[in-house]
């Protein structure tokens, strides 16, 4: 059918180099490469390419390469080509546009616009090969003063605290969004790397059960796979009340992709469409918060911490004041451009905040009211390397979450099509033939490379700035400085600008 | 150019301290003698001094010495002094004439107690109540700087080297149980009078050399529990941590220590169980006390001296014992000037607080 919409790449194929061994055909599971007529040649369907490089990188001759599709329109600042198209695609569908991945719109991305300290003379810089630089990152509730009559002795009741060697944690991807191998490939990196991977609301699989001293188990308005089990096969417990991606929504897994293991993972039928209402349904409101954390408490024997993940949305700093007062032992923030399977196009692009600007009023606002010190913050939604988590940390934040960056290390390429079930490079999907070309045990390697390499330039950067624990970068606003932001940017990040 | 308050100053420095833990007193010019011998370490754009023991006659009154830039300044801040304290004495602090100390503001000094009525009106305790009236002085009237609250205590200081500080506020004509003194090297300074170190509030005062890198998370840190900066100095913020945890959590002088230079996680997870505990329960707690960055402090009280160094030993302090005297200096020849055959000698190393506490005899009041 025609759909108005010209294709958006062109599989270029090097006719020199390529010798028609067919390898690009069985990679590609959007069908693109095909053998003609003859049984032999290898030919391309560009239309159909979405850029996820599975074909380029696997070509054994290099033949083959991608390249984004001319097809000008007449110039129109307003109405946009990406415009034109969408309303082509809603034209064809009567659907609601759908996306995966982050918001990838134009929108100021505050950490580049953040600078770095460092010492000079009257301080020195800290070598981080030659003293200890530590990164180790605790999480839980703080009761409000250490009981010591005298030193060396701790008579303070502590609740339970999660000790993390890193600020960086994995954040939520369910089993369904995205397939086993990729969690159980985060399930390995987290403990290699002593952090935590997290379940998302998909339950957990038998087969992670080793690991789940390093799981975060999700609690979502689907309340998929909770049993006291789950609950007590944790590092620390999640009631996830909004996402970056789509706050005020709820999700929606097609029954396609609930497999037999799927199905049994989330406790629901076999095929039937997993569908997360848009509230819990349980809470409608702040002191329904509070007693949704008490039963997980009380589920858990009072020794889990409870973390509550909110989306960064306009009133983000008072919503989180009220998260950490109705108990919340951790506040997650999720920012706007942070990760999804799937979501509206609209909602991903149009509706939260920036995570910056959300990290920082609430940590200002906790500070303001005098409970930041009892409670944790993490922030989430897109850190691109480890100078975003060290001006998170700086704005306030006790440690991020991360998920897009791993799932890159994984073979990720952002093509944003998580939603079609179909993922070359076998992540989010759970077509066997696909997720088998993801293999943990090979791709943790990489997942911890990669965060392993962030530790390192955590500790370089930290070292720069005279610091050797990530305790005195937290909240460490004098080591930041704002480049081309007004005033009140400034002011909300509160941060002078560079030059003050 | 921005004051201090206005701007945050970073500066390098000279420190020095003498205690006799049994309470005798030492006259003044033992600690200009040591602090003039590192001459070379201050600038001449800030030295100050703090002496323990020196009001026995005020000995249960809070000693108020406060900076005035003006006549009006002045009227403003006795209003409101008097208005909430009963004030014993108010008089002009004694200096003497010396080309080497400019033109500064007007020094005064009061002897005084809350009044009675309106801190039961407030629901404060004494402390509190003080510390409060000299917080609202500081950040509210201006030109009116409260550099000393302690009782039985004073803090001296101004712009200039510390030994001609010591000279212009007639030091020699001082006793005391305990001194600290401090020469500055800011590296960007108008030189303002109260920029000048020891930093005081209450009982504590704190004499400091070096940059500390986690400042700002200490003083947002310090921030949530009703402080306010407005120095932005190092010196303020560390007070204001040794106070929080020893006044408002009644953590012991050594415990407060302890949070400010915890050591690394490295050796905590090597100890023994019961201090494992002690100091990952107290790193959890406070981490955003910890201090970060190069520093050595000596921090004076009526309960005693404390002496800290930076976790990493990046800031030189040397401390010695004779007898019932205990001497810190951020350079061993600066104690020998004064103590030529101490005893013991060692170099304080980081996150090994040491602190000598003060015997006084509860009989005799609180100095001999």
């Amino acid at each position: 059918m025609i759909n108005y919409i010209p294709r958006e790449f062109d599989i270029v194929r090097d006719r020199e180099r390529c010798i028609d061994c067919g390898c690009c055909v069985r990679q590609c599971g959007f069908d693109c490469h095909y053998f003609d007529d003859d049984g032999k040649t290898v030919v391309a369907d560009s239309t159909r390419c979405v850029a996820c490089h599975r074909c380029v990188d696997l070509c054994p001759t290099g033949a083959l390469s991608i390249r984004k599709h001319v097809c000008d329109y007449k110039d129109n600042a307003n109405w946009t080509p990406r415009i034109q198209q969408e309303i082509c695609r809603q034209a064809a569908t009567g659907g609601v546009l759908l996306s995966a991945m982050g918001n990838p719109r134009e929108y100021p991305i505050y950490w580049d616009k953040i600078l770095l300290n460092a010492s000079q003379v009257t301080n020195p810089s800290i070598d981080p090969l030659r003293e200890p630089m530590e990164i180790r990152t605790i999480l839980g509730r703080k009761p409000e003063k250490l009981t010591a009559v005298k030193k060396g002795k701790s008579q303070t009741e502590m609740p339970p605290q999660v000790m993390l060697e890193t600020p960086i944690m994995f954040s939520a991807m369910s089993f369904g969004s995205i397939s086993l191998n990729a969690q159980k490939t985060l399930a390995i990196a987290a403990k290699n790397l002593g952090t935590l991977f997290n379940t998302g609301e998909g339950g957990l699989h038998p087969e992670l059960s080793d690991w789940s001293d390093y799981a975060v188990v999700q609690v979502a308005s689907g309340r998929f796979g909770v049993h006291k089990e789950y609950l007590n096969n944790s590092k620390f417990i999640e009631i996830k009340i909004g996402q970056g991606a789509k706050p005020g929504i709820g999700g929606h897994l097609p029954g396609e992709k609930v497999t037999v293991e799927v199905s049994n993972a989330r406790m629901i039928p076999e095929g039937s469409d997993a569908i997360s209402p848009a509230p819990h349904h349980d809470i409608y409101s702040i002191e329904d918060l509070r007693q949704l954390i008490w039963s997980l408490k009380q589920a858990t024997n009072n020794e889990k911490p409870i973390s509550v993940k909110i989306a960064a949305v306009h009133n983000i700093a008072a919503i989180a004041s009220g998260v950490a007062r109705a108990g919340a032992d951790i506040v997650v923030i999720d920012g706007y451009r942070g990760g999804t399977g799937a979501a509206p196009t609209r909602i991903r692009d149009n509706v939260g905040i920036p995570i910056e600007l959300a990290l920082a009023a609430a940590d200002q606002r906790l500070r303001d009211e005098s409970i930041r010190s009892r409670v944790s913050l993490v922030a989430a939604g897109s850190f691109r390397c480890s100078s975003d988590i060290v001006k998170a940390i700086a704005l306030g934040a006790d440690a991020c979450y991360v998920a897009s960056a791993p799932l890159i290390a994984m073979g990720c390429h952002m093509c944003q099509k998580c939603n079609t079930g179909i993922c070359n490079w076998g992540i989010a999907t759970q077509r066997p033939e696909l997720t088998r070309r993801l293999n943990p045990e090979i791709a943790h390697e990489r997942v911890e490379n990669l965060i392993n390499a962030w530790n390192h330039e955590i500790k370089e950067i930290m070292g720069g700035m005279g610091i050797n624990s990530v305790d005195s970068l937290r909240g460490n606003r004098l080591m930041l400085r704002g480049i081309g932001l007004s005033d009140k940017e400034l002011e909300i990040l509160g941060i002078k600008h560079a030059g003050e | 150019m921005l004051k201090e308050g206005q701007v945050r100053i970073p500066s390098g420095c000279a420190i020095a301290a003498i205690i006799d833990k049994k309470g005798e007193r030492i006259n003044g010019s033992e600690i200009i003698k040591s602090i003039a011998l590192m001459h070379d370490r201050s600038n001449g754009l800030g030295g100050g001094f703090a002496a323990y023991g020196i009001y026995p006659e005020h000995a249960n009154d809070y000693a108020f010495h406060v900076f005035y830039d003006s006549a009006q300044s002045r009227k403003e801040c006795e209003d409101f002094l008097f208005k909430h304290f009963n004030v014993d004495v108010s008089e002009k602090i004694p200096t003497r004439k010396t080309e080497k100390i400019g033109l500064g503001p007007d020094i005064w000094r009061y002897f005084a107690l809350p009044n009675k009525v309106r801190m039961s009106e407030s629901r404060l305790d004494e402390e509190e109540y003080t510390a409060q009236c000299v917080t609202h002085i500081n950040t509210s009237i201006d030109g009116a700087f409260v550099f000393s609250s302690g009782k039985n205590m004073g803090c001296f200081k101004a712009v200039g080297y510390p030994e001609d500080v010591g000279e212009f506020y007639m030091l020699d004509q001082y006793e005391a149980y305990l001194w600290t003194a401090h020469g500055r090297f800011p590296t960007n300074t108008p030189g303002w009078w109260g920029g000048a170190h020891p930093f005081n509030i209450l009982d504590w005062s704190i004499v400091h050399n070096g940059e500390i890198s986690s400042y700002d998370a200490n003083r947002r840190y310090i921030e949530q529990f009703g402080y306010k900066c407005t120095n932005q100095t190092d010196t303020e913020v560390i007070t204001y941590l040794f106070d929080h945890l020893i006044r408002h959590h009644g953590l012991p002088i050594d415990v407060a220590a302890d949070v400010l230079t915890a050591p690394e996680w490295d050796e905590i997870d090597n100890m023994p169980a019961e201090k494992k505990e002690y100091f990952t329960n107290l790193r959890a707690i406070y981490s955003g006390a910890l201090v970060n960055g190069p520093f050595s402090v000596i921090l004076g009280s009526n309960k005693g001296l404390l002496a800290i160094n930076d976790r990493l030993k990046l800031r030189s302090l040397t401390a010695a014992v004779k007898g019932n005297r205990a001497y810190f200096a951020s350079e061993e020849s600066a104690i020998r000037i004064v103590c030529p055959d101490p005893d013991e000698v060692w170099s304080v190393s980081g996150s090994e607080p040491v602190f000598i506490p003060l015997e006084l005899d509860e009989k005799e009041g609180s100095a001999k």
